[in-house]
């Protein structure tokens, strides 16, 4: 029988950890470094990659993500000798999906053809906004015209390209999101990931947020609004959502992103790169080093960037399956859950969510409704409440 | 034994900080009764929790030795007393044991309610009155005209009255000769059966029970086997001692002196103030005729925070109830708040002190309920049902009428405040009994339903006249008003802790008030929430908690599982400092801040 990640696929991530500018809203692992010893750094992931891969042979490898902070600022032959020295461990889908995320910047723009070549075959690229005035209040480099040049470039250049814009913003209101979403649209080619501004510990808006020096923010029912308008035009002009912030034509949904959301296994490679991966039956959760050169030391000396490797207790799996799955349109598989789980969602809760409207229930699958997505994490602390 | 005519007993009385404990101090210390090394702060507010608050709970005594100009030495015994009006019945009661007040009036502020309700009960004790007007080394203090205003207000005379400072010493020996010229000794026998009165008792865990006395007649010694006259009780003296404010053993006590005894004696609830000790064997003709006991007249509910506490919180209840024969408990359930006890107190002060020390000394985080009266609930039947708990209300068919306790409150108020205090007490349904002015304050006194009073009212109080007003009141019976239970429903399900006995005329105002505080209260839920208030079936007043709209993290991929997952363990720990009412989490704090009235 197969194992239950198989249900969901193999992936690889690799992160990335530099940017030229520290945004203010942003909490991934990202660094700002004057001196970037590029040779030293291909080194370290090839030798990761090693050393993953002498760990999980024999798969089959779905997808490959290349995430950041701005893999789009790594020099092509280093994109390229890793991909080659992945093609040389694993094998690969017919369809393996290669994605790297690109800042919309002239500089990167530039390398676009050399990162094609390398094998990469989806961009994700961060325009964020559409207007000059909010890419200044969230900090990027970029103008809108600048992104918009780099964005028209990468669809000329990749099969695949998607792009983010944050929403929900300082200072929005309903119809400016109305219009802006409306020009997205007209530039979106199958996919778009749009996300509602989230103020984070830790960064610079979190701060501000903290001595409540961060004005116009968006109160949560407009929030909510602006949250439902999306659904709408998306749907309409045939990017319907296939999960909490991401919306995609047929066939067009990024496959690494739904190897997560569906619950399979995935390498970590890099500063800070999570990994879930299923070893003799049990399933393992991986962290590396989050400090760049933290990282770069270990992989050097040590022969390994892990630090941390535990098993995830089948409560824990379930708890995460029903949290990742639940963000999808397509829903989970009930049985999954139970076999991780042991046992079954309490009946009158599942009862109560939907006749509230919130999830969708058959004997195969829970499916949260568009209402239940809005508020899933409410959702989640009924579902996985520990019985009283 | 000493000399009936060497012996002074006498009590301070005084309103809060105006300067009491500091003049016992200065007495004790310029007697050289504690040496000048181990001299405290406030010598006689023992408790911890006292100290901090500045307030006495039970009564103290002292005895000092003072050598006066006459040549003679004098024993002079000072019990000191609480001076909040929760305990204005144990002072009350303390009062009894000795011949004299030292009347204290702070020169700076003049003669306050409970300048006038202490010294009030000293008079009704038959007790000689020195004045002392204290603080008058401050310069706003005005020593003539608060002498005028003792004569005025409290009628008594004041042209002998010391000046006095208890900061700087000025004053303490002259206080200490008319302690000797002026207050009568006592008076006693020496030969008669043995008749001492039973003053207050506490518990030591070291000691047991130590049970203060004021001998009347006859003479008491260590290994004396006692008869407490009224509970029956039959003891074997330990120890026999008086306090200095230390205690030290003394081999007998005789008539006007006033000492302690321990004598195996298990809890103070063995002991009842006012009674009357004397010889096993040769017992006094008549007792005393003794005191009612105090009894609890505000009751709340304290449930703990987490239920595992619920056994330490009964211990500590126990604990506390040992050494406070005044605050009851039982075991109470509640559908929202689980399992707790129902407690009673002597008044909003006493419930205070006893929450902070369960919270602080026995570290358990607690809920508390609305403060309530008792309630006399007539039946059709004719009989009477005692109401502790509003969720206890009868069925209403069987009810012919319900009283309430009143009190009569004494305020004293700078003029410029008086319409804010006469529209406070009005709209707590208050009858006006008198007003009367001295010179630019006036005394107000309301006859007011206990019920208005024991939740804010001593802080609206406080905050419309800037904390200028002063406030006493006493119970003064019970009498038959339009109450009803009122209910609030959340979701449409009555949550019994939050229902409150009120005037059918204010249910519509509190109601309306506690509805908008539970709307900001209890977080929003998936669905819209209907909060109301309502009497029997009917709503008076509503406010809807509208749906959660949003709650959904924006982003989450492979990097993000753990942190997501633990986050979700984190709001499931915070779900459980929810209580689940129905579908409904309802937070604990909003128990009791839904009750606050902001106007
Ligand atoms: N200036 C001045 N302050 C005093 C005098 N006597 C007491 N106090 C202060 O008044 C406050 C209340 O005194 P306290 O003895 O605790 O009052 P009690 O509440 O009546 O026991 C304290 O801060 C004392 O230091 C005095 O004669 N002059
Ligand atoms: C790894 S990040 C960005 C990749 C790339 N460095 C860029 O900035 O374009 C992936 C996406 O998450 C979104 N994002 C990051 N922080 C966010 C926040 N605090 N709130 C909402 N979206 C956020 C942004 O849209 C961003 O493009
Ligand atoms: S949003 Fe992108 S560019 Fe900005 S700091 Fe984060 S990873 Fe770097
Ligand atoms: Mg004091």
């Amino acid at each position: 029988m197969a194992e239950p990640w198989e249900a969901g696929g193999f992936g690889l991530y690799i992160h990335w950890p530099f940017c030229q500018a520290k945004c203010p809203y942003c909490d991934f692992n990202s660094h700002v470094a004057s001196e970037i010893d590029q040779a030293r750094w291909k080194a370290a992931y090839l030798s990761e990659i090693e050393r993953v891969s002498a760990e999980l042979p024999g798969r089959r490898l779905t997808s490959i993500y290349f995430g950041g902070g701005t893999p789009s600022l790594m020099a092509p032959n280093t994109v390229a000798a890793m991909l080659d020295a992945i093609r040389g461990k694993w094998a690969l889908a017919n369809d393996l999906e290669v994605t790297l995320e690109a800042n919309p910047t002239s500089v990167e723009a530039e390398r676009f053809r050399a990162f094609r070549d390398a094998g990469v075959n989806r961009v994700s690229m961060g325009l964020q906004a559409l207007n000059d005035t909010d890419l200044k209040r969230l900090g990027r480099l970029h103008s809108a015209a600048e992104g918009r040049n780099a964005y028209e470039i990468a669809r000329d250049v990749f099969p695949r390209v998607s792009f983010d814009l944050i929403y929900a913003r300082q200072y929005q209101d309903l119809e400016d999101w109305r219009a802006e979403l409306a020009e997205a649209l007209t530039l979106a080619a199958d996919h778009l990931s749009l996300y509602q501004l989230t103020i984070e510990e830790g960064t610079a808006f979190g701060d501000r947020y903290a001595i409540g020096r961060l004005g116009g923010l968006v109160e949560d029912d407009t929030a909510a609004a602006m949250y439902d308008l999306t659904q709408e035009m998306c749907e309409a002009a045939g990017l319907p959502a296939y999960e909490v912030s991401n919306h995609a034509g047929d066939m067009a949904q990024s496959r690494h992103n739904l190897i997560y959301w569906r619950g399979g296994d995935y390498a970590g490679i890099g500063p800070g790169a999570h990994g879930r991966i299923t070893l003799n039956g049990q399933r393992q959760a991986t962290e590396t080093d989050l400090s760049p050169l933290g990282w770069l030391r270990r992989v050097e000396t040590q022969g390994s960037g892990e630090t941390l490797r535990e098993t995830v207790s089948g409560r824990e799996q379930a708890e995460e399956y029903a949290m990742m799955a639940l963000r999808l349109s397509e829903g989970m598989d009930r049985a999954r859950f139970v076999a991780m789980n042991g046992a079954d969602f309490d009946p009158d809760v599942l009862n109560r969510l939907e006749s509230l409207g919130m999830i969708e229930v058959t004997e195969q699958k829970i499916t949260t409704t568009l209402d239940g997505r809005r508020v899933l994490n409410a959702v989640l602390r009924d579902l996985l409440a520990e019985a009283r | 034994m000493t000399d009936l005519n060497r012996i002074r007993n006498f009590s301070i009385v005084a309103h809060i900080d105006h300067g009491k404990s500091t003049l016992a101090d200065r007495l004790i210390q310029l007697t050289g009764t504690v040496a000048e090394r181990d001299m405290q702060e406030q010598m006689l507010d023992s408790m911890d929790i006292e100290r901090e608050r500045g307030i006495t709970i039970k009564a103290n005594t002292v005895r000092i030795e003072y050598p006066a100009k006459d040549g003679h030495t004098y024993v002079l015994n000072l019990i000191d007393t609480p001076g909040h009006v929760d305990f204005a019945y144990e002072v009350s009661r303390s009062m009894q044991a000795v011949e004299g007040s030292l009347l204290v009036v702070d020169a700076s502020q003049g003669v306050e309610a409970q300048t006038l309700a202490n010294v009030y009960q000293a008079i009704d004790a038959n007790h000689e009155i020195v004045p002392v007007l204290n603080k008058i080394d401050l310069p706003a203090a005005e020593p003539d005209r608060v002498k005028e205003q003792i004569e005025d207000v409290i009628g008594i005379d004041a042209s002998d009255a010391v000046p006095i400072s208890a900061k700087t010493g000025l004053g303490i020996p002259e206080v200490l000769e008319a302690i000797v010229t002026r207050l009568p000794a006592p008076k006693g026998e020496r030969d008669a059966p043995l008749k001492a009165m039973l003053v207050d008792s506490y518990y030591d865990p070291y000691l047991g029970v130590v049970v203060l006395i004021r001998v009347i007649d006859g003479v008491v010694k260590k290994g004396d086997r006692i008869r407490m006259m009224k509970t029956g009780g039959t003891y074997q003296i330990d120890r026999l001692g008086v306090f200095k404010p230390a205690m030290q053993d003394i081999a007998e006590l005789g008539p006007g002196e006033i000492g302690f005894f321990t004598a195996q004696i298990k809890q103070v609830r063995d002991t009842r103030v006012g009674d009357t000790v004397t010889h096993e064997k040769k017992q006094c003709a008549t007792a005393l005729p003794g005191f009612k006991p105090s009894i609890p007249v505000v009751f709340c509910g304290l449930f703990p925070v987490d239920a595992n506490d619920f056994e330490d919180l009964r211990d500590a209840m126990e604990k506390l109830a040992l050494n406070d024969a005044s605050f009851t408990f039982e075991m109470e359930t509640s559908a929202a708040l689980g399992f707790g006890f129902r407690c009673g107190f002597l008044g909003l002060l006493h419930l205070e002190v006893i929450r902070d020390r369960l919270e602080r000394e026995y570290d358990i985080d607690l809920i508390t309920t609305a403060p309530s009266v008792i309630y006399h609930v007539h039946m059709r039947d004719g009989s009477m049902v005692e109401l502790h708990n509003p969720a206890d209300m009868p069925d209403l068919t069987h009810v012919d009428h319900i009283e309430e306790p009143r009190i009569k409150a004494t305020i004293l108020v700078p003029d410029e405040y008086l319409g804010d205090v006469l529209k406070l007490c009005q709209d707590r349904r208050g009858e006006q009994l008198d007003l009367t002015y001295a010179g630019s304050r006036a005394m107000v006194v309301y006859d007011l339903p206990l019920n208005e009073v024991v939740f804010d009212f001593y802080d609206r109080l406080k905050s419309v006249t800037k904390g200028y007003a002063s406030f006493d009141y006493q119970m003064i019976g019970y009498r038959e008003d339009y109450l009803v239970k009122m209910q609030i429903l959340v979701n449409d399900e009555p949550v019994d802790a939050l229902s409150i006995m009120v005037h059918r005329d204010r249910a519509e105002m509190r109601g309306r008030a506690m509805c908008e505080k539970l709307k900001d209260l209890i977080p929003r839920h998936m669905f819209k929430i209907p909060i109301q208030a309502a009497i029997g079936g009917r709503v008076i007043a509503r406010e809807t908690i509208a749906a959660l709209r949003k709650d959904v993290t924006a982003k989450c991929y492979g990097g993000d599982a753990t942190r997501k997952r633990k986050l979700l363990d984190k709001q499931k720990a915070g779900k459980k400092k929810m209580r689940q009412f129905g579908k409904v989490e309802i937070p604990q704090s909003a128990f009791i801040n839904a009750l606050k009235m902001d106007g």
